[in-house]
């Protein structure tokens, strides 16, 4: 093992060996050392331009952009809002039956509209509004508080049985659980097979038909078709919101059924509750 | 450059070497965070904000346990298409009476800082027993159990007294009456005068529709307060910020 220099040309060693072994004392790549320079320097800048330093309780220095997130966003959404602003102030001034006769705002609505329903709408009603279980099919022609623009409108901004909206579309079916036998339950659920023109006992249907009359028909009317004013859905479609099988009918009229739906007023924005209403009565039901 | 070829003392000593890395760092961290201790606009003031109801603190502590975090985030961006669709971006002061915060930094569900009032009750006990009875794209776990499991707050007035030791301002008569709170907050027939005056805006209901009290009942009164109690009609938002 040689400890003499291997070239002139060759930088000093760092003086450490290990079995021989030197280590040439190189000094840092310039282009290395410089944009490390350069990276101390950005920052020292980047503090002057944005919000940096807490130099007081009030808050940081400001930088001399005047940058703030909460002002960014706000410019965002401003410059949105602005865009529209012409189509939407037509859009929540014209009364919200003529909407749809006119085709620039029509365009507008089914467009925006579907954006909020796919939103805010589409985990109760579904992606393609055909509802579920308990939430009511919106592409259908059976309403259970009306259909006509209006009163999709009147719906959507009010929501159903929403404790926090006054307006709020509101019944209480009663918990016939504790009013009538289980027997008489049972009649009825009979009756109102038999006016949805299903399998049932013709017995126990025509015992029912009393029953139902007593009971039922202030709501669902006379011959069962329903009554909007108070949500009472019509029993003799076939069209079922919970079931028409004996056991969930059972269910239903044992320990009644509240569905609720939020009310949208103050969540989304005048213009977007129009919108949606819109596009809901566009989608063939609409009356 | 004399002193930077003094560096090698540092380089050359171990303990030397880590007590002035270990100040570096030091001083790193004291700029970043004392300040927020003092500076007045870190948790803005707004009104509205309150402590969890006894029933909300439960659903809070099942929403830790069953690492509801895990996929959900509460903390909404202040980006445009954050607000659009979840609602105004979330403020320090909406989780400061969380310990601790839920913000969460992985969204595989949505977010939740503004969940609450969106659904029904009786859809989060749908979505909760089967999420893909709702929504067929979920990928959500069931949580049917939690209508199985009975509670009766037996130990939640050591809760509130545990909070308040972490600066919640729970009073003593919030703590006295924890139980009956709890209890009252899931009975709709109950006196829930004494629980609305103690907790402004708490949202009383059979929350679970079923008539005993159970995790369903606590989880879905915690994720109906979400976002909810900020009245941001009256809040200006702070421009340097």
């Amino acid at each position: 093992m040689s400890d003499k220099k291997m070239n002139d040309q060759d930088p000093n060693t760092t003086g450490h060996s290990w079995d021989g072994i030197e280590e040439f004392d190189n000094p840092l790549p310039r282009w290395w050392l410089w944009t490390f320079y350069a990276s101390i320097l950005f920052a020292i800048v980047w503090t002057i331009l944005y919000p940096a330093w807490p130099i007081s309780t009030k808050g940081a220095t400001p930088g001399l952009l005047g940058y703030s997130s909460r002002a960014a966003v706000a410019a965002d959404i401003e410059r949105y809002k602005k865009a529209n602003a012409a189509v939407d102030k037509k859009l929540t001034t014209v009364p919200v039956d003529q909407i749809e006769k006119d085709p620039e705002l029509l365009n507008y609505a089914l467009n925006g509209g579907a954006a909020v329903f796919r939103t805010w709408c589409a985990q109760c009603h579904g992606a393609g509004a055909s509802g579920a279980k308990g939430y009511p099919n919106l592409i259908d022609d059976d309403w259970l508080w009306g259909g006509t623009i209006d009163d999709i409108y009147t719906t959507v901004s009010h929501g159903i049985r929403y404790a926090s909206d006054e307006d709020t579309r509101d019944s209480q079916m009663p918990v016939f659980g504790e009013i009538l036998e289980p027997a008489e339950i049972q009649q009825l659920v009979q009756y109102v097979r038999s006016i949805s023109g299903q399998e049932h006992n013709a017995a126990a249907a025509a015992a029912g038909k009393t029953l139902f009359a007593d009971n039922c028909a202030a709501c669902h009317g006379e011959d069962g078709k329903g009554g909007r004013e108070f949500g009472a859905p019509n029993l003799t479609d076939q069209i079922w919101l919970y079931g028409g099988d004996v056991a969930t009918l059972t269910e239903t009229i044992t320990n009644s059924r509240h569905g609720v739906m939020p009310a949208w007023a103050g969540r989304l924005t005048e213009s977007q509750i129009r919108q949606v209403a819109v596009w809901v009565h566009q989608q063939g039901g609409g009356e | 450059m004399s002193i930077l070829s003094k560096h090698k003392i540092i380089e050359t000593n171990a303990t030397l070497l880590l007590v002035l890395s270990f100040l570096v760092v030091t001083i790193g961290g004291l700029v970043e965070i004392v300040p927020l201790f003092f500076i007045q606009n870190t948790i803005e003031k707004v009104e509205g904000m309150r402590p969890y109801t006894p029933l909300e603190l439960a659903g809070r502590n099942i929403y830790i346990r069953e690492g509801c975090y895990v996929c959900h985030s509460q903390m909404i961006r202040p980006l445009r298409d954050e607000v659009e669709r979840y609602g105004p971006y979330s403020l320090a002061a909406e989780s400061m009476y969380d310990h601790p915060f839920q913000w969460g930094s992985k969204r595989t569900g949505p977010d939740l800082a503004r969940v609450g009032g969106r659904y029904s009750n009786e859809w989060h006990v749908h979505h909760l027993t089967d999420p893909r009875a709702v929504v067929p794209e979920s990928v959500m776990p069931t949580y049917g159990f939690l209508l199985e499991n009975k509670i009766d707050g037996k130990y939640i007035a050591d809760m509130l007294k545990t909070n308040r030791i972490v600066g919640v301002p729970y009073t003593d008569e919030m703590i006295a009456k924890a139980r009956e709170d709890f209890k009252a907050q899931a009975d709709p027939d109950a006196d829930t005068d004494g629980l609305i005056e103690r907790y402004p805006g708490a949202k009383v209901a059979n929350f679970d529709g079923q008539p005993q009290l159970t995790e369903m009942d606590a989880l879905i009164a915690y994720l109906q307060v979400l976002g909810t109690m900020v009245d941001f009609s009256t809040f200006i938002p702070d421009a340097s910020r």
